[in-house]
């Protein structure tokens, strides 16, 4: 070790894994249904973009985690947003790409992607 | 990147529990379930609960289950990791809301009261990956006292904190490292760390070690940095092999680093740590016999002054510190003195860990700040003693302490108020005792180890307690009299008063305490031949009520010496001579007819 600089920059790599380990500190949470109507409909592969991609952006504060059944089977794969002080999103017929966008646009920029929401994808359908 | 972690306790009480079996099988469902590039299992040190283990956390939700057992793995990935279900009947109860909801483990009684240094990577991290560590701010502390700080600067923060040696005699950290630091860089000077921890029931060194061992490195390196020495030894004991292991991988990865070994940071400073192992002398664990035994010799302390301060290990300047001092230390550095003196008590800040054991419920290890009540340790974080039995008194520092009885739950602990109620702080073990217990048969034990780990090397130590545990044995056995407990009195004081070190020193303690605040149980032993607990076997004497007795048969074809007599359907009876005084009968009576006394 030859300065303090080399020293931050392993801590700052490392950040992003123990990330995972600080649930009070990541108060904004990305839930994926993975019941087996989920896993069916390939949420496993949704959840591991999410995690991918809040990974790959650095991104602090925020916890890729799941949950069971919702109970709109129908729109599987549904993720739901939980930012404090906001109303839950539910974005539904999600897969990696719509992920990655999610990622983007809502917890990056803050802006909803409405497309993808049960209030918009859900009606098309 | 892994989506999940799973935290499996490898520390040792987990481990003897079966935690590497549960750890296997994690790993082996994983890789069949097609999760093992999604999940991440993880060994590491001790949760503190370790009464309910094998522990398993899972992040990101920080799902803590309890007592897992090898078959409920295969469920828990299914449900926990590929569904996200939580398998609730495996969770800790207390995490577990009426409505079936999960509670973060900071609300439970066992964590709420707590306050996290020491161990705060304990559980946290993995013990075996220094950029773990290093994650969580490892060895910034070290950075910045090298290239900020002057050595006297430090010295002076870690004054300035008040932190005081958590080993148990309170002595000011900084002010030991000042008495030290004169002709920095013209002498040969050593650092040592105490991890030869000894008393029974004690176990915080051993899990600082197993959980967290960067940050005993890092904060000898800080201390060598402030004296000036370069080189470092960690006195442990060849008992704790996982802690020995896990020190072991650490200082390597320290010196592959670069934080170990020379110019350290891009500076002049150079600093190396080995090991050396202790072969369990409880001896060892004072200061000079430490470093006579670090230098090849049998370990016996020799007389003080000079103080190892002036005159240590191989006749040069050394500090020696426990491990939970050292793991204060780098935070002490990072956040400052005024934030470590922000928690505890004006004269003793900071936290202390206790090693919780004997009647509670919530056997393991606990943090809290000092000035925390005995009362709130155990009732509300220990969870309170088993099987509605009342709390009679809890022991503290191991053989050197003293027992604090009920009336004195409410006492806030620190260094002081413990050495005014008689007892001490010692290195942290604190053993609770309900109505069971016989307080002269607990003295009576104490004393025993004393007497098997005296080192021989003075008189008042190697007799002395020697004959103090004889007139113990009278009065346990009946043959006590009122002239022995002067005796008593008399030879703990000359023992106190002659002895050469801190083991002599202090041997008398558990004797002297429980005479102090049970007296009277003393006396019941001399005068009336009686042990109120019934725990004194030759006091004893099993007796059945004939009025209760229905003659069942069990307790006769129980008893191993055949003492029982009586014939079918009618009232045994037991003949005292026979009597073993094993409890068998006692045990297997289902009408409440056997009674001692």
């Amino acid at each position: 070790m030859k300065s303090l600089q080399e020293l931050a920059a392993i801590r700052d790599r490392m950040r992003q894994t123990v990330n995972t380990r600080e649930p009070g500190q990541n108060p904004i949470r990305v839930q994926v249904g993975m019941a087996t109507c989920g896993i069916a409909m390939g949420a496993r592969q949704v959840l591991n973009a999410f995690t991918e991609e809040v990974a790959r952006r650095g991104l602090s504060g925020i916890m890729v985690t799941q949950t069971g059944c919702i109970g709109i089977c129908q729109f599987e794969p549904v993720v739901e947003v939980f930012v404090p002080g906001q109303e839950k999103v539910t974005y539904v017929y999600m897969n990696p790409e719509k992920a990655a966008r999610v990622v983007a646009e809502h917890l990056v920029g803050g802006k909803v992607v409405t497309e993808y929401t049960i209030g918009q994808a859900g009606r098309e359908e | 990147m892994y989506r999940s972690h799973v935290m499996i306790c490898g520390g040792t009480g987990c481990t003897s529990s079966g935690s590497d079996k549960v750890a296997a099988a994690f790993e082996a469902e994983i890789i069949t379930t097609g999760l093992d590039r999604e999940v991440k299992v993880i060994r590491t040190g001790c949760f503190g609960l370790c009464a309910l283990g094998p522990i398993v956390v899972i992040y990101p939700e920080g799902t803590f289950y309890s007592m897992v057992k090898p078959e409920d793995v295969a469920e828990i990935v299914q449900e926990h990791l590929l569904k996200g279900r939580p398998v609730i009947r495996l969770l800790y109860n207390e995490t577990v809301a009426q409505d079936n909801t999960i509670k973060s483990l900071d609300q439970t009684s066992f964590y709420q009261k707590q306050k996290r240094i020491a161990l705060r990577n304990c559980g946290v991290i993995n013990p075996e990956n220094i950029e773990e560590y290093i994650a969580f701010d490892g060895y910034a502390a070290l950075g910045k006292a090298l290239t900020e700080m002057t050595p006297d600067e430090v010295i002076q923060t870690v004054l300035d904190s008040g932190l005081r040696g958590r080993g148990g005699g309170g002595f000011p950290t900084g002010r030991k490292w000042q008495l030290a630091c004169a002709d920095r860089g013209k002498v040969e000077k050593y650092v040592c760390c105490n991890a030869d921890e000894g008393d029974p029931g004690a176990f915080m060194d051993r899990s600082v070690l197993e959980g967290d061992p960067h940050c005993v490195i890092e904060a000898m390196a800080i201390a060598g940095y402030a004296i000036g020495a370069d080189q470092g030894y960690v006195y442990v004991r060849a008992e704790y092999p996982i802690a020995v292991n896990r020190l072991r991988t650490a200082i390597t990865q320290a010196r592959e680093y670069g934080l170990l070994g020379k110019n350290i940071f891009g500076t002049d400073f150079s600093f190396d740590i080995d090991i050396k192992l202790g072969a369990g002398a409880f001896v060892c664990g004072e200061e000079t016999a430490l470093m006579t035994s670090i230098e090849g010799h049998r370990g016996e302390p020799r007389r003080r002054p000079p103080f190892p301060a002036k005159k240590g290990l191989f006749g040069r300047p050394t500090i020696l510190n426990n491990v939970e001092t050292y793991a204060n230390i780098p935070q002490i550095i990072l956040k400052g003195a005024d934030w470590f003196r922000s928690m505890g008590t004006e004269k003793s800040p900071g936290t202390k860990v206790f090693a919780l054991g004997g009647k509670i419920k919530h056997t393991g290890l606990v943090e809290v700040p000092m000035g925390t009540t005995l009362r709130e340790i155990v009732e509300e974080i220990g969870g309170g003693i088993p099987g509605g039995k009342k709390f009679k008194a809890a022991q503290t520092g191991g053989p050197s302490g003293g027992c604090i009885p009920a009336s004195l739950i409410d006492t806030p602990i620190d260094y002081d108020n413990l050495t005014a109620i008689g007892s001490m702080m010692g290195s942290g073990g604190l053993i609770v005792m309900d109505e069971d217990t016989c307080m002269v048969d607990i003295a009576k034990f104490f004393l025993e180890f004393t007497v098997d780990e005296s080192c021989g090397k003075c008189t008042p130590c190697r007799v002395g307690t020697k004959r103090l545990l004889e007139l113990l044995e009278k009065i346990t056995s009946g043959k006590g009299t009122m002239r022995d407990l002067e005796r008593i009195e008399e030879l703990a004081q000359f023992i106190k008063e002659n002895s050469l070190c801190g083991l002599g020193q202090t041997a008398p303690n558990p004797v002297l305490s429980t005479l102090q605040y049970f007296r009277e149980e003393y006396l019941a032993h001399i005068q009336d031949k009686r042990c109120p607990a019934g725990v004194c076997k030759a006091l004893l004497t099993y007796k059945i009520d004939p009025d209760k007795c229905r003659g069942c048969t069990l307790c006769a074809r129980a008893c191993p010496a055949g003492a029982i007599n009586g014939s079918v359907r009618n009232p045994h009876n037991i003949d005292t001579l026979k009597c073993v005084k094993c409890g068998a009968c006692m045990d297997t009576c289902r009408f409440g007819a056997i009674s001692k006394g």
